[in-house]
């Protein structure tokens, strides 16, 4: 087990290097550069190509992207032009809202998906299933940013329940950081409810075709126990991959929700450093959700063992 | 005591018709089976794939009825209780308890992501309320009587980490575990290679004859039926073509279809070289079939009687019928079917 996660952590290598180059890539051919952001609209070319020689984007493209890449594995990403902080730091603090807000959004998701995937397939067929399936194919039409302004409005302005927009830190109190992490979460959380409800349901119902399925009906055993423990154990990988791709679109920044609820998290960080050319941000963040998206992977592949023995590393 | 249960009969099945929708037609997949079991006995049904052999004996659990919708007509009958009047969740009592089935693909008729033992153990303390240590240790008791080996580490074993022989024993003892009086063989052997093939038979045969349970076994295989059943029922389309005791049947084959699978089975003295005799054509669809006699797009005897008209299911002599107008003719005219 241990041998195959270090394996597995190994592999993220070539992974990262690729990354790192074709943003490195992207980013040095983006028109306009930290300097001219830092220097503003009227700034003379010769002001700007001394900015440029002193930060040392004059250098070749190999040798930026050789010191740069180098720094990097060291651990020094580089720090903001704009933040005054590193970019490791920049990344700690921005991260801490969105992790909060995908957690507590996957959460919303599961509540609402589980139970009513396996119920859509407990139900195949009847006015039930149909209701889930067209809540759950409307709710995946429906565009997150909409939702957002629906749920906002509602809750927010005229029924005063929950902040319109903002963002309380949990040092401001566990219930605070909730509330207003709520609306965007619930919003973020029916999107993918929506999505992981689908999936569960269809999950059951191939496995409801299996010839395990009629063995465990021979058997004398209730619709709802060969629902619960053979089709949805069986159904699990599946059920799980969607909830790892789930949860792997939500911590990696959404940079519409949290705009839009002004949240200060990944997305936010992001879309600003985009607009400011800030380089090292931007490309830090770039790597920074790589590693996320392939540890969450790598959960999802260690779980896959706990659900179905097969997939167990290590075994056979 | 045994021989004073002979007479009773265990199963009754009379004028079974099993419909399913396709394209808003009712089309039987089963058209019409009578049949008995008494308790102890093996009856064999044979047939070609869609002949309706395996609708039929998965009706008797109604195991069909989660999956489409499906139109019963006929009484199934188990001691003296028509199954088909039960409401489904008291089939539930039946199920597994009075009537085990084992099925074709140990391997895919297994959960690949619960141990073995688990899905014994279930059964168990479903059906006879032990508690978990109880049911671990008949669960045992049940792998040992197979003749697996090892059964304390089996339990613990997925079954994808056995062979297919060692599967369908697990199979059977799972189906045994609450002492059936009617065992389902749903093709249980095709799936295995011929000595593993040999072993299963030998080990059905032996509970059969230990526990004194009675075995529905479906085949197409007439090999596997002369090796282990009593009885044998042939069917084709839907309908039972005809009936006898084995010996008789094998040694007297009267429908053409049932001598065209006897000619089927490979002997040892034939000539090298030549040709094994085939049954021309295949199994027409259900929503393709003959107006007359049902085997008559297949058969080399058939006239316009057979085009036009279906043949009854005649008695030529004692326990052996045959739904054939060919042989019908000179028998003795006593009609079993009231069609």
């Amino acid at each position: 087990m241990l041998k195959y996660i270090l394996k597995r952590i190994l592999s993220l290598i070539p992974v990262l290097f690729v990354v790192s180059c074709v943003i490195f890539l992207v980013v040095y051919m983006i028109p306009g550069g930290p300097a001219t952001a830092l220097l503003g609209m009227e700034a003379t070319p010769d002001q700007i190509d001394a900015l440029n020689a002193e930060l040392g984007f004059d250098r070749p493209f190999l040798v930026q992207y050789v010191d740069w890449f180098t720094n990097v594995l060291r651990g020094d990403w580089g720090e903001s032009y704009f933040l005054h902080q590193t970019v490791t730091s920049a990344i700690a603090e921005y991260f801490v809202p969105t992790l909060s807000l995908a957690v507590f959004a996957q959460i919303i998701a599961l509540i609402l998906s589980i139970p009513l995937g396996i119920l859509a397939a407990y139900k195949r067929g009847t006015a039930l299933d149909l209701t889930c399936v067209t809540a759950s194919l409307l709710g995946s039409a429906l565009p997150g940013f909409l939702l957002s302004m629906f749920l906002m409005l509602f809750f927010g302005v005229y029924l005063h329940w929950f902040p319109v927009a903002g963002y309380a830190a949990l040092s401001e109190g566990l219930g605070e950081h909730l509330r207003y992490l709520f609306l965007p979460a619930l919003s973020l959380g029916i999107v993918q409810a929506a999505y992981l409800t689908r999936m569960t349901r269809s999950s059951l119902l191939e496995t409801l075709y299996k010839n395990y399925i009629q063995t465990a009906r021979a058997k004398g055993l209730k619709e709802k126990k060969v629902v619960m423990k053979y089709a949805l154990k069986n159904g699990a990988p599946v059920i799980l991959t969607a909830v790892g791709q789930s949860f792997g679109s939500l911590i990696t920044g959404t940079i519409v929700t949290e705009t839009l609820f002004n949240i200060p998290g990944l997305g936010m960080l992001t879309l600003t450093s985009i607009n400011r050319r800030d380089v090292f941000v931007i490309q830090g963040v770039v790597i920074f959700v790589t590693l996320l998206y392939v540890i969450v992977n790598l959960i999802v592949d260690i779980l896959y063992g706990f659900t179905d023995p097969r997939l167990r590393p290590g075994r056979k | 005591m045994m021989e004073e249960k002979k007479n009773e009969t265990l199963l009754e099945i009379k004028e079974l018709k099993v419909s399913f929708p396709v394209h808003k037609k009712w089309l039987p997949a089963v058209d019409g089976v009578s049949l008995e079991i008494h308790p102890g006995e093996i009856t064999g049904i044979v047939g070609e794939s869609g002949s309706g052999k395996s609708v039929m004996s998965q009706s008797i659990l109604r195991l069909r009825d989660h999956d489409t919708a499906v139109r019963y007509e006929g009484e199934i009958l188990f001691e003296g209780e028509n199954l088909l009047q039960k409401p489904l969740f008291r089939m539930r009592d039946i199920r597994g308890n009075q009537i085990s089935v084992i099925f074709q693909d140990p391997l895919n008729s297994l959960s690949p992501v619960h141990t073995v033992g688990n899905q014994i153990s279930e059964v168990l303390i479903l059906h006879k309320q032990l508690s978990k240590e109880e049911a671990g240790k008949r669960s045992i008791q049940m792998l040992k009587m197979t003749g697996i080996p090892d059964p304390e580490a089996c339990m613990k074993k997925y079954p994808f980490e056995l062979s297919g022989g060692m599967q369908q024993r697990v199979m059977i003892a799972m189906a045994l575990a609450c002492e059936p009086k009617l065992l389902i063989a749903d093709e249980p052997t095709t799936a295995l290679d011929v000595t593993i093939q040999e072993q299963i038979l030998h080990l059905i045969r032996d509970l059969n004859e230990r526990l004194g349970m009675s075995v529905l076994f479906i085949t197409h295989d007439m090999g596997v039926v002369s090796r282990i059943c009593h009885s044998v029922k042939v069917m084709y389309l839907g309908q039972v073509v005809e009936e006898a005791q084995t010996q008789e049947l094998f040694e007297n084959p009267c429908h053409p279809y049932t001598q065209g699978l006897l000619a089927c089975i490979p002997h040892l003295r034939v000539e090298r070289g030549k040709e094994l005799p085939v049954i021309q054509g295949s199994v027409p669809s259900l929503s393709n079939i003959p107006e007359g006699c049902h085997f008559c797009t297949r058969c080399r005897l058939a006239d316009d009687t057979c085009r036009n008209c279906p043949p009854p299911l005649v008695e030529i002599s004692p326990g052996h019928k045959v739904k054939c107008w060919k042989y019908a003719d000179g028998a003795k005219e006593r009609e079993v079917t009231a069609s």
